[in-house]
């Protein structure tokens, strides 16, 4: 099988120039590539267009990048954990585009499914409407929305092995698979980096094929937004 | 008058056996601790899971394990984890039965917003236009009024909208109503101590009164 694996995150993206389009999985805190994170701040590229659901909080997650002013444009379904992120919106430093999260995943989706565009229903009717064509189908007007496609979609997964084949863990899946499937060059970074063979196919979630950088992370804070439990 | 409590405990009375429900960020996450336990429903959490059960204990909480407002759950037996493309192919492909969520406003056709609030930030649309324009039955648990105690149940919604035509039920802290197909909140239930006199003064939007209205029972 083909080896993917780079010795860690400073390398997987060190060559990730400026302007960069990026990818970065997650919901909230859960399933974000903590690893990647960390070497961009490193690295300092700057002017990146990051495409996540989320914008991470004031100090951690994309928040980091946010704060070192790495970031250019962020395009997301919910932004609100974040002072940060509105202190920069509000003064017209950083561009936000704002997506219904359903459509801001099937245009990943269909992104890396070679599908330019779509119809959905979601947002007729409303601003996200603006622009764009609507046509009815069933009598049920739905609005054309394009794919999106990224230079480097950074995923996080549970388990992976030196192919690049990936299994995700719990609610930590969320947006990584399709994100995986729309980068360019998609770079995995995984808990538990295992050899060929020692994964079930029958239980890989990603395949091999969509992945070109694989590593195993260190350190992972796994942060929690909401610690919630019962007594 | 009913506390947030006592919305979601209205509301869980319309959760019938088989369903597989969608629960809102807020009051409707309080819903889940009122489904009558004879009943088989299934919640889904759009950020991946269906069958989400109650909050962990300590010793049981799980990073990699929460719900759409980044709480940390537990999973029921028998749950199934999947990426949000599949969870929105539950969602718009009309698969859920019942979504369950707050607003700001409702207008009198069924147009709900609550995304956001011109002036103030902006904080994203999350997953909440996807699931309007797809549920097939839209439960929306509200306060009536406003604090300063402007109507939010209105003739059409002057905040930018969520979605359009398809809130089908309000739960309030004043009342249970239906939206009609043609337009107009149905009264049903009054809450406990509220007058129809009170709902009719608190609804700007058009009210539809017929026969004796009874006190809902919690």
């Amino acid at each position: 099988m083909i080896d993917k694996v780079v010795a860690g995150a400073e390398q997987a993206v060190k060559d990730i120039p400026n302007k960069a389009t990026l990818m970065l999985g997650g919901f909230g805190l859960c399933g974000i590539p903590e690893n990647c994170i960390q070497a961009l701040l490193k690295t300092g590229v700057k002017g990146l267009t990051c495409i996540s659901n989320n914008a991470g909080v004031d100090d951690f997650g994309i928040g980091l990048l946010l704060k070192t002013k790495q970031v250019k444009k962020m395009i997301s379904s919910y932004v609100g954990e974040n002072s940060e992120f509105e202190r920069q919106l509000l003064s017209g430093e950083l561009e936000v585009d704002l997506i219904p999260q359903g459509t801001l995943a099937e245009r990943i989706r269909a992104g890396g499914a070679g599908i330019p565009a779509f119809y959905t229903p979601a947002g007729v009717g409303t601003e996200v409407a603006d622009g764009k064509e609507m046509r009815d189908f069933e009598g049920k007007p739905h609005l054309l929305e394009h794919w999106l496609r990224a230079d480097y979609a950074l995923v996080k997964a549970w388990k992976g092995d030196t192919s690049g084949n990936l299994i995700y863990k719990g609610t930590a899946r969320n947006f990584n698979p399709m994100m995986a499937t729309a980068g360019k060059i998609t770079i995995a970074e995984v808990e538990e980096l295992v050899s060929v063979g020692e994964l079930d196919p029958n239980h890989i979630h990603t395949p091999g094929i969509f992945v070109q950088r694989i590593f195993q992370g260190k350190d992972y804070e796994k942060r929690i937004e909401q610690r919630t439990i019962t007594n | 008058m009913l506390d947030k409590t006592g919305i979601a405990k209205r509301i869980a009375k319309e959760v019938r056996d088989g369903m597989y429900i969608n629960l809102g960020i807020g009051i409707p996450t309080l819903v889940a601790n009122f489904i009558p336990a004879h009943l088989n429903v299934v919640l889904q959490s759009e950020n991946g899971l269906l069958g989400i059960g109650p909050f962990p204990k300590e010793a049981e909480v799980d990073a990699d394990l929460i719900n759409a407002g980044k709480q940390t759950i537990t999973m029921m037996p028998g749950s199934a984890l999947f990426s949000s493309a599949d969870s929105f192919a539950m969602i718009r492909g009309g698969h859920v039965d019942l979504t369950i969520l707050g607003a700001m406003e409702v207008s009198e056709n069924g147009d709900i917003a609550n995304w956001k609030v011109p002036g103030k930030m902006v904080k994203g649309m999350g997953g909440a236009m996807d699931l309007v324009a797809s549920a097939k039955h839209i439960i929306v648990a509200m306060q009536h009024c406003s604090r300063d105690g402007a109507s939010k149940l209105l003739k059409t919604c002057t905040l930018p909208i969520t979605g359009i035509k398809c809130v089908t039920k309000i739960v309030s802290d004043l009342a249970v109503l239906d939206i009609l197909p043609q337009g107009g909140f149905k009264l049903l239930e009054r809450a406990p101590g509220v007058s129809v006199a009170e709902i009719k003064n608190a609804t700007a939007g058009k009210l539809i009164v017929e026969g004796e209205i009874p006190e809902m029972v919690l």
